[in-house]
């Protein structure tokens, strides 16, 4: 028989995080969580599971198991598009859009998501635009994601770019609301306030999977 | 019956065709709007993923100023074109109605700003005004060019009926093949028509996101759409701008225009293709040419 392949990754009990799955819970309506079945519809009615590292399913497994690391570092919580097929397919109204939110939340948060991969980056840079000017600059905002993830996509989409421009369709002038000082103070007041409990965010993580 | 209109940052760039057409198509049918002032991002998407309350605050400030700027007792419409943003404002306020730790920390925050919500919004999808506020026979009535032998795909994307069906059927939702009836067009059966087209996928990981819209649209062309009309900007521009691409992609010819169903009703109406935004597109959509091409040369306006 040739080499075997089919190896996994062992995972011992005692370096998993028991605290992982009642921290995701802890967002609204979160507790539902506890309730799966696995009964897969999640990633059956999912249409990006083909694509995913883990199943949505699997997700929901692995977070109550507690593999905190994988979790957070997998790609399919960013490959989810909020389509929200498997949050009304649920037999048990388990909030699975919400939960990927989740996650999405703790793995920017400790910077442990995929490196270089541009769906968090986005994300940040779309978080900068709309907390700094109160709108998104669609423009801007796709600029500084394709600098910083790969240069090279500039040139790739510069032919889309002049065409979208010479139909009024994109521009790179800053658009902002005018009471921005307000704006401020009421997104800055909720700077300290967290809506996923947990005492220490990072624990258990200790490699960036990729 | 007067609304408020809430544009969202999309309408006011790649979609602006969406906001051109809605707007004409409004006036059309007489129908009175007033832009929210100094409105701000709803959060779409990518805000839930960094930070989940300051989405609800960016959401529950639209509110407030919606409120002083109706200035009346009673509730006030909000009228939210964007998929991505009548998702957001639609869940915002259901959480702040749900959980009142998550509505108390976010009333402190608005009160930094000397503003409060009083729970006196309902957010209202074009779609839903037009067939349940307007009426199809209304919209019949005021047809002056009939769309009879036009084959539309309807396409109405994930947020407008996920997760909160609010105003038609989550497993197949009708209101838009309404109003393509009422105009006189016939719907294509295209049971794609709730599934995602990728989204922000497109443009972050574009194998992967084309591809889902790539099976929209060679679905949709193999059941013989003319036309497919869409009521979300991002689709609209998933589904439109990125054929070329695709065509390469996938070896195969995709070449079929992707229309805001707006800019359809406003066809029918009469309005010219200009206020329409007709220009904006990128597969262009001769709607005389084609309208005589369906009905063998015999199509006339009225």
């Amino acid at each position: 028989m040739e080499k075997w392949q089919g190896w996994r990754k062992i995972h011992y009990e005692s370096e998993l995080d028991p605290e992982f799955a009642s921290e995701i819970a802890s967002i609204p309506g979160g507790d539902q969580l506890l309730s799966c079945i696995q009964c897969g519809t999640c990633s059956g009615m999912c249409p990006l599971t083909p694509y995913m590292d883990h199943t949505p399913r699997q997700i929901i497994a692995m977070i109550r198991a507690g593999l905190r690391g994988e979790v957070l570092s997998s790609y399919t919580t960013w490959l989810c598009a909020s389509c929200y097929s498997c949050t009304v397919e649920c037999p048990k109204e388990i909030k699975l859009t919400d939960i990927m939110y989740a996650a999405k939340r703790l793995a920017i948060r400790g910077k442990v998501y995929p490196k270089r991969f541009p769906i968090p980056v986005l994300a940040r840079e779309f978080f900068d635009s709309v907390e700094n000017t109160g709108r998104s600059n669609e423009g801007r905002v796709l600029l500084k994601l394709y600098l910083k993830t790969n240069p090279f996509n500039l040139l790739r989409h510069a032919a889309l770019g002049i065409k979208l421009m010479l139909r009024g369709r994109f521009s790179l002038k800053k658009e902002q609301v005018n009471s921005r000082d307000d704006l401020h103070r009421i997104l800055k007041s909720l700077e300290k306030e967290r809506m996923i409990k947990g005492k220490d965010d990072l624990r258990g993580v200790t490699e960036v999977v990729r | 019956m007067s609304y408020i209109y809430y544009p969202g940052c999309s309408l006011k760039g790649t979609g602006r065709a969406y906001e051109e057409s809605l707007l004409a198509v409004l006036k059309a049918l007489e129908v009175d709007i007033r832009e929210l002032d100094d409105w701000n991002c709803c959060g779409a998407t990518s805000y839930m993923s960094v930070s989940e309350l300051k989405a609800f605050a960016l959401c529950a400030r639209n509110f407030a100023l919606a409120e002083q700027q109706a200035k009346e007792t009673g509730m006030t419409d909000l009228i939210v074109p964007c998929a991505a943003c009548y998702l957001g404002l639609n869940k915002a306020k259901r959480y702040l109605d749900q959980y009142p730790d998550t509505r108390r920390k976010i009333d402190e925050a608005l009160a930094t700003a000397n503003l409060a919500y009083r729970n006196h919004i309902r957010i209202r999808h074009p779609l839903d005004v037009l067939v349940n506020d307007i009426g199809t026979e209304r919209i019949t009535a005021a047809v002056k060019c009939s769309l009879e032998g036009l084959k539309v795909a309807c396409y109405y994307g994930c947020q407008i009926i996920r997760p909160y069906a609010e105003f038609d059927d989550q497993e197949n939702p009708t209101t838009m093949n309404q109003i393509v009836w009422a105009l006189g067009a016939k719907t294509v059966d295209w049971p794609l028509k709730t599934r995602c087209c990728g989204g922000s996928l497109t443009g972050t990981v574009q194998d992967v996101g084309q591809r889902l819209s790539y099976i929209l649209l060679r679905e949709a062309t193999l059941r013989g759409a003319d036309v497919i009309i869409t009521a979300c900007p991002l689709c609209q521009f998933n589904l439109e701008c990125y054929q070329s691409d695709m065509s390469r992609r996938f070896k195969t010819s995709i070449d079929i225009p992707v229309l805001y169903f707006t800019q359809l009703i406003g066809i029918a109406l009469g309005v010219s293709s200009r206020q329409l935004a007709m220009q904006r597109l990128f597969v262009p959509f001769d709607a005389k040419a084609k309208l005589d091409q369906v009905a063998g040369g015999q199509h006339v306006t009225s």
